[in-house]
C-alpha cells in the first residue's frame, strides 16, 4: 500500500459523507474550550473555518498578513458560486454538479471529495443568505442564477461581479462576531514563516509581526492552513501582490506532501499586458462569456490594420471575423471550460492573429448581445418601431446592469469603452488546482496539519470550473473541516496546553531568524522583483499554457540558477525589526524559487495532457478530437504527491491512484 | 495605444515609524508611461530607490484591482487621487500631465495612526465591525432554505450597493471631520434592509455607533465629501438611513 | 446626547427651530414695508404677550445657545479627529465651501447677533424693565427706522445677512439629512427649497434694512 491513505469512507458515494459525519468522534463542549486551533489565512476557507470552529467552542487564533481579514484575495472573485439548488428547474442535481466538476477537472480529482462538495453546496447558499449576503434576486424576490463555462445548467449564484467580495464579507462578519466575543484572537499583519512539529504532530507556527518585525511563537493542538494558491510563481497573475506559497511550502518542507503542483489554471478572459512595468494582471469575469463572443480577424491583413490602428474592429464584417470557439466547439461555443478557451486563444495568437501590438490579445465582443437584449427590451416596452440607436441604447442598459462594474474597470484600465468597441482579452495565470495533499478529512500528511481551500489539491482535478473555487473554499471552511477536525482533536483532549518553550519551537525560530538575517545582510545588487520577474518569465515561457520535455528540463535548470543567483545577489534594503515590504517579498520569492522547480518537475513527470496541464507530446492525432489535448488514463490516473527531500529537485514522488466508480472515464468533449 | 511618457516631481510623506515625526520629501521621476497605474509608477519609483541604495517607500496594496481596500494614499489632496470611482491601484497616470508635482500623503485621521511612510493602521474599522457588523447565525447544515424568505429586489439591490464598501477609509480621509459615518452606515444599511438583519437592527446600530465614537472619528456635518471620493460610490442615502435607524433604536431602547 | 448621531440630530432639531423662528421674524419685519400701524400693533403684541415673553423667548434663547454651544463643541471634536493635518487637502473637489465652513459663517452670525441684541433686545429690556417706561403701542416703527440711519450699521447688517444666507444654504438641507429624511424624489426638491429659503429670507432682511435707511434719510 502507498504511504498515502486517502481515508475515503466505504459505502455508496451518496452516503459516504453522512456516514462519515455520523461516526466522527465528537469533542465535548467543555473540552473544546481547552483546545487551541490555529488558522492561517482568512479568505473564504480560513475565515469560514475560523468562525465555525470558534462557534463550536474551540479556541481559535487566526492569522493574516493583510491588515484586516477582509482583504484576503477571495474578495476579488467576481463571477459567482455554484450550488446544486435546481431553483431554475433545469434538471440540476447533486449528481450533475458532481459529474460536471469531475469531468471539468478532466478526471483528475478525487471522486468522494467532489461528491461531498456538491452535496454541501446547497447548504452554503442557505448559510450565506442567513448571514445577510445580498445575492442577486429576481423581481419575485427569489434568488437569481446564471450559467458558467463548461456546464449546461444555470446554477451559479452571484452578486453582480462582486460575488467573492460579498461571500468573504459574510465570512468576515461571522469571524467578527466571534472576535467580539473573544473566541477568535485575530492577528493581522502577521505572516507565518514556519510550521513547528513536536513528536511528528503539527503543534504551532512561527510568525513575523510585519509591523515590528518581532518573531513570535504560537502553539496549538492543530494548525489549519488556508493560505490560498501559488499563481504568483509566474510573477504576473491575477493573484494579489501578496499572495504567496510560503505557508504551504514551509509545511511541505516539514513533511506535508505537495500534490499536483503543475495543475495551473490559465484564465481566458484577462486584460492583456501593456508594458514591462506591469506588476499584475486583471481578470474580467468569466461570466462575460455568457454574452460576449470571442473572435479574431480571419485575414492577416486585417490583423495588421487593427494593430496599426488603420482599421477599427467594428469595421470588420461578420464574414471577416473568425469566431474560433464557436467554430471549433459548436456544442459549448464561447462557454467551453477555461483551459480549452485559453489554449484556443493561444493557438490563434501563436498563429499570428493577436489583435494588439504585443500580438497577445483576442476580442470579446458584446455588440450582438447588445442588439439581442435591445430588441427584447423594445418588445417588452412595446416599442415596435424602435430605431437602431434606441435598440442599442436599451441593450447597453441591460449589459450595464449585468456587468457594469466590469465594464467600468476595463474602461479605467485600458481607456477604451467596451460598450462601443470590443474588449481585448488574453489568458493569464489565475488559480492553482495543485496544493498540499490532503485526505478525506482535509488533513495533510503531517498529523494535525490541515489544508483548506485553494491551498489544498483536493476537488478540482486538473482544471477548475468557473464559480467552483468559492464553493470549495466555503464548503471546506463551513461544512467539512469543522467536523473532520474533530476526528483528530478528540484524541487531544488530554494533551493540555502546549508550551512554546520547547527545543522544537526554539529550533524553528532560530532557522527563521537565520533566514531573515541572511536576506537582510546579503548586500547584493539586484532587487527582489528582478529575480521574481526572471522566475516568472521562465515559468510562463516553459511551464505555461503549453509544455514539452525539452522546455521543462530547461526550466528546471534555469530556475536552479536563478535561485542560486538570488541567494548570492539579492538586495533587501531596510532592517529586520521594522515594517519592511522588501523583506516580506524576499521571503516569499525565496519559496517560489523552490516551488517553481518542483512545479516544472511535476509537469515533466506527467507526460499526458489533462485539464490545464498541456503537454505538446500528448495530443489527439486524428478523428473528431484532432489537435485536442490527449489524456492518458492508463499511465497517469494518479495524484502526484511530492515529498520534500532536502531539495526541490530531489523530491520523492508518491502516487495516489484515483478510482472512478461512479463516473465513467471518458474523453472530455465540448464539441 | 500611443505611449506618452512624462517627467514628474513626487512629494512623498516619509515617516520611519509610528513614533517618529515625518516630513514631505521631494523626488524627481522620469519616463513614466501614461498607461501605468499609479501604484505601478510607485513600483518603478521604488525600484529606482533600491538601485540607488535608498529605502523604498512603504505603502499598502494587495489585489490591485480595486476590491480589497488595501491601497489608500491621499494624492494631491484627494483620497485615491483626482479620478472618480477608482481606488489608487486603478488610478492611471493618464490623469496627470508632464511636469506635474504630485503630493502623496497617508490617509490622515486620529483613528488611522501612521505605521510607516504611507501605511496607516485601519484596525479601528475592524473593531467597529466586531461591535455589531454581523447577523448572529451559527454555521449549520440546516439553516432554512435560501428561498424561503423572498426579499424585494429593490431592497436586495440597495443592500448590495451598501455592501460593496471595501473598507478602504477614503470616506474618513476625505471628510474634513475625519468622520466614519459612511463606512458604518453602509454596514448598518446592508443589514437593516434585509429581513435576516432586521432582528438585531437596534442593538447593531447602537453598538456600532458607540464604537465608532470610541475610536475617535469625527462627527458628520453632511458635507458629502465622502460620497464623492468613495471609490465604490456608496451613497449618502445610507447615512440618512443610519440616522433613522439610530433614532428608532434610541427611542425604543428601554 | 452621548453619541455623535444623537448630537447631530439635536443640532438639526435646534436648526429647524431657529429656521422657523427666522421665518416668523422676517414675516413680521416685512410688515414694516407695507403698513406702519400693522407693524406697530404686531410688535406690541409680541412685546407684551406673557406667553411669548416668558415662555417662547427663553426657549428661543435656549435653542440658540444650544445650537451655538453644540456647534462649537462638535467643531472642537472634529478638529481632534484629525490630529495631523494634510499638507495638501483639495476639499473643494468634493464638497462646497458653505458645508465646510459652517463654523465661520456661524461665528459671523454670532458677532452680528451681539450687535443686533444690543440694538433691539437690550434697548427693549431697558425700556420695559430698567426705566420701566409706560406701554407705547406706536413706538416700534419709529425705533426701527432710527436704527437704520447710520449707513455703516446698514452695511454691517447686509454683510451679516450674506453670512446667514451661506449658513442656511448648507444648514437647511443638512438638517433634513441629519434627521434621516432622504428620498430620491423629494430630496432634490427639498434642496431647491432650501436654496430658495437661504436666499429669500436674508434678502428680505436686507431689503427691509435698506428700505428704512433710504426712507428715513429722505
Amino acid at each position: 500500500m502507498s504511504v498515502l491513505d486517502s481515508k475515503v469512507p466505504e459505502g455508496p458515494i451518496k452516503d459516504k459523507w453522512t456516514n462519515h459525519k455520523n461516526h466522527i468522534d465528537l469533542v465535548n463542549p467543555a473540552n473544546k474550550r481547552l483546545i487551541d486551533v490555529i488558522v492561517v489565512g482568512t479568505g473564504l476557507a480560513g475565515g469560514s473555518a475560523a468562525a465555525s470552529l470558534a462557534e463550536m467552542g474551540y479556541k481559535v487564533k487566526a492569522f493574516a498578513f493583510q491588515d484586516s481579514p477582509r482583504r484576503a484575495h477571495s474578495i476579488a472573485a467576481q463571477g459567482g458560486i455554484n450550488a446544486a439548488k435546481n431553483y431554475q428547474n433545469d434538471g440540476d442535481s447533486t449528481y450533475r454538479l458532481f459529474y460536471d466538476t469531475v469531468k471539468g477537472g478532466d478526471y483528475r480529482g478525487r471522486e468522494a471529495n467532489v461528491y461531498r462538495l456538491a452535496e454541501v453546496s446547497a447548504n452554503i447558499i442557505d448559510q450565506c443568505v442567513a448571514q445577510g449576503v445580498p445575492f442577486a434576486r429576481d423581481y419575485g424576490g427569489l434568488l437569481d442564477n446564471r450559467s458558467f463555462g463548461g456546464v449546461l445548467v444555470s446554477r451559479t449564484f452571484y452578486a453582480k461581479g462582486q460575488t467573492g467580495q460579498q461571500l468573504l464579507l459574510g465570512a468576515y462578519s461571522a469571524m467578527n462576531r466571534q472576535i467580539g466575543k473573544g473566541k477568535i484572537e485575530m492577528f493581522n499583519r502577521h505572516e507565518m514563516l514556519d510550521l513547528v512539529k513536536v513528536d511528528g504532530k503539527a503543534r504551532g507556527i512561527i510568525v513575523r509581526n510585519l509591523i515590528t518585525g518581532e518573531i513570535e511563537r504560537h502553539s496549538a493542538h492543530a494548525v489549519v492552513l488556508a493560505t490560498g494558491g501559488y499563481g504568483n510563481v509566474f510573477f504576473l497573475s491575477t493573484n494579489a501582490m501578496g499572495s504567496n506559497v510560503s505557508a504551504a511550502w514551509r509545511a511541505h518542507r516539514r513533511g506535508a506532501f505537495f500534490a499536483n503542483p503543475c495543475y495551473t489554471q490559465i484564465h481566458p478572459t484577462c486584460i492583456p499586458r501593456s508594458g514591462d512595468y506591469q506588476s499584475k494582471l486583471t481578470l474580467m469575469s468569466e461570466s462575460l462569456r455568457n454574452d460576449g463572443r470571442i473572435w479574431v480577424p480571419k485575414n492577416k491583413e486585417d490583423v495588421e490594420a487593427i494593430r496599426s490602428g488603420a482599421k477599427k474592429p467594428v469595421q470588420l464584417s461578420e464574414d471577416e471575423r473568425d469566431y474560433y470557439l464557436e467554430r471549433r466547439y459548436p456544442a459549448f461555443g464561447n462557454l467551453v471550460p477555461r483551459d480549452v478557451a485559453s489554449r484556443a486563444a493561444k493557438e490563434r495568437c501563436d498563429a499570428g492573429f493577436g489583435v494588439n501590438q504585443t500580438g497577445e490579445a483576442v476580442f470579446l465582443d458584446f455588440a450582438s448581445a447588445i442588439q439581442r437584449y435591445g430588441k427584447e427590451q423594445a418588445t417588452v416596452l412595446g416599442e415596435k418601431s424602435a430605431s437602431k440607436e434606441r435598440i442599442t441604447e436599451l441593450g447597453a442598459a441591460v449589459i450595464k446592469n449585468k456587468y457594469g462594474n466590469l465594464f467600468q474597470m476595463y474602461n479605467k484600465i485600458v481607456d477604451q469603452d467596451p460598450y462601443t468597441t470590443p474588449m481585448m482579452i488574453y489568458p493569464a495565470v489565475h488559480y492553482t488546482m495543485g496544493g498540499l495533499w490532503v485526505d478525506y478529512n482535509l488533513m495533510t500528511t503531517i498529523p494535525g496539519c490541515y489544508a483548506a481551500g485553494e491551498a489544498n489539491f483536493s476537488d478540482h482535478g486538473a482544471n477548475r470550473l468557473g464559480a467552483s473555487a468559492l464553493m470549495q473554499g466555503l464548503a471546506d471552511g463551513y461544512f467539512v473541516l469543522p467536523y473532520t477536525i474533530g476526528d483528530y482533536l478528540s484524541d487531544e483532549i488530554r494533551t493540555g496546553p502546549i508550551s512554546t518553550e520547547t527545543p522544537e519551537f526554539e529550533a524553528a525560530e532560530k532557522e527563521v531568524r537565520e533566514r531573515i538575517s541572511k536576506l537582510v545582510d546579503n548586500g547584493g545588487s539586484k532587487s527582489v522583483d528582478h529575480f521574481h520577474k526572471e522566475l516568472g518569465k521562465v515559468m510562463w515561457n516553459n511551464v505555461g499554457m503549453a509544455r514539452n520535455e525539452a522546455g521543462l528540463k530547461e526550466a528546471i535548470a534555469k530556475i536552479r540558477s536563478i535561485r542560486e543567483e538570488f541567494w548570492k545577489d539579492v538586495l533587501v534594503p531596510g532592517g529586520a525589526d521594522e515594517l519592511n515590504p522588501e523583506l516580506e517579498k524576499a521571503m516569499r520569492v525565496a519559496d517560489f524559487l523552490e516551488l517553481g522547480e518542483l512545479f516544472a518537475k511535476d509537469a515533466l513527470d506527467r507526460n499526458e495532457s489533462c485539464g490545464g496541464h498541456f503537454r505538446e507530446e500528448s495530443v489527439e492525432l486524428d478523428g473528431e478530437q484532432k489537435g485536442e489535448a490527449k489524456r492518458d488514463d492508463v499511465n497517469y490516473k494518479y495524484v502526484a504527491a511530492w515529498e520534500w527531500n532536502n531539495d526541490p529537485g530531489e523530491a520523492n514522488l508518491h502516487k495516489e491512484e484515483l478510482e472512478f466508480k461512479d463516473i465513467e472515464l471518458k474523453t472530455r468533449s465540448y464539441k | 495605444m500611443s505611449d506618452k511618457t512624462m517627467n514628474l516631481t513626487l512629494k512623498i510623506w516619509r515617516q520611519k515609524d509610528a513614533k517618529s515625526a515625518g516630513k514631505l520629501e521631494s523626488y524627481p521621476i522620469s519616463g513614466i508611461s501614461e498607461h501605468m497605474s499609479f501604484l505601478e509608477m510607485m513600483d518603478v519609483f521604488n525600484e529606482q530607490q533600491i538601485s540607488a541604495g535608498n529605502e523604498p517607500v512603504a505603502f499598502d496594496h494587495d489585489c490591485r484591482e480595486g476590491i480589497c481596500g488595501s491601497c489608500s494614499l491621499q494624492i494631491n489632496g484627494e483620497a485615491h487621487g483626482p479620478d472618480r470611482r477608482v481606488t489608487t491601484c486603478q488610478l492611471h497616470m493618464r490623469m496627470f500631465k508632464d511636469g506635474d508635482t504630485i503630493t502623496i500623503e497617508p490617509f490622515r485621521a486620529t483613528a488611522f495612526p501612521v505605521i510607516k511612510d504611507l501605511v496607516v493602521d485601519r484596525t479601528s474599522f475592524d473593531r467597529i465591525q466586531h461591535a455589531g457588523g454581523f447577523v448572529s447565525v451559527n454555521t449549520s447544515g440546516n439553516t432554512q432554505d435560501a428561498n424561503s424568505l423572498p426579499v424585494p429586489k429593490v431592497d436586495a439591490d440597495n443592500a448590495f450597493d451598501a455592501a460593496t464598501c471595501i473598507g478602504c477609509g477614503a470616506c474618513v480621509a476625505s471628510c474634513k471631520n475625519a468622520s466614519a459615518m459612511l463606512f458604518v452606515s453602509a454596514k448598518v444599511s446592508q443589514f437593516a434592509l434585509l429581513p435576516q438583519g432586521k432582528v438585531e437592527a437596534k442593538d447593531r446600530v447602537l453598538n456600532m455607533v458607540n464604537q465608532m465614537d470610541l475610536e475617535g472619528f469625527g462627527n458628520c456635518t453632511n458635507t458629502g465629501a465622502c460620497e464623492v471620493e468613495c471609490p465604490k460610490g456608496i451613497s449618502l442615502d445610507n447615512i440618512a438611513r443610519m440616522n433613522r435607524e439610530y433614532m428608532k433604536a434610541a427611542i425604543k431602547k428601554d | 446626547m452621548k453619541t455623535s448621531i444623537a448630537r447631530k440630530i439635536l443640532m438639526a432639531l435646534s436648526g429647524f427651530f431657529l429656521m422657523f423662528f427666522l421665518l416668523q421674524h422676517v414675516t413680521i419685519n416685512s410688515l414694516s414695508l407695507c403698513s406702519e400701524d400693522t407693524f406697530n400693533s404686531v410688535s406690541h403684541f409680541f412685546g407684551y404677550n406673557p406667553i411669548i415673553q416668558y415662555i417662547l423667548q427663553p426657549v428661543l434663547i435656549f435653542g440658540f445657545l444650544f445650537h451655538l454651544i453644540m456647534g462649537m463643541y462638535l467643531e472642537y471634536q472634529n478638529n481632534k479627529a484629525r490630529n495631523k493635518k494634510y499638507a495638501k487637502h483639495n476639499s473643494a473637489a468634493s464638497s462646497n465651501w458653505m458645508s465646510r465652513n459652517m463654523i465661520i459663517t456661524g461665528i459671523m452670525i454670532l458677532l452680528f447677533l451681539g450687535l443686533h441684541f444690543y440694538d433691539f433686545w437690550v434697548q427693549e429690556m431697558n425700556y420695559k424693565y430698567v426705566e420701566a417706561l409706560p406701554e407705547n403701542p406706536t413706538r416700534y416703527y419709529h425705533e426701527l427706522q432710527l436704527k437704520f440711519v447710520d449707513v455703516w450699521r446698514v452695511a454691517i447688517y447686509v454683510v451679516s445677512f450674506i453670512f446667514l444666507s451661506l449658513h442656511l444654504m448648507h444648514g437647511f438641507q443638512s438638517a433634513f439629512q441629519s434627521v434621516g429624511f432622504r428620498h430620491n424624489k423629494y430630496t432634490p426638491l427639498l434642496k431647491k427649497l432650501g436654496t430658495a429659503y437661504a436666499i429669500l429670507v436674508p434678502l428680505m432682511f436686507i431689503i427691509i434694512a435698506v428700505y428704512h435707511h433710504i426712507s428715513v434719510s429722505h
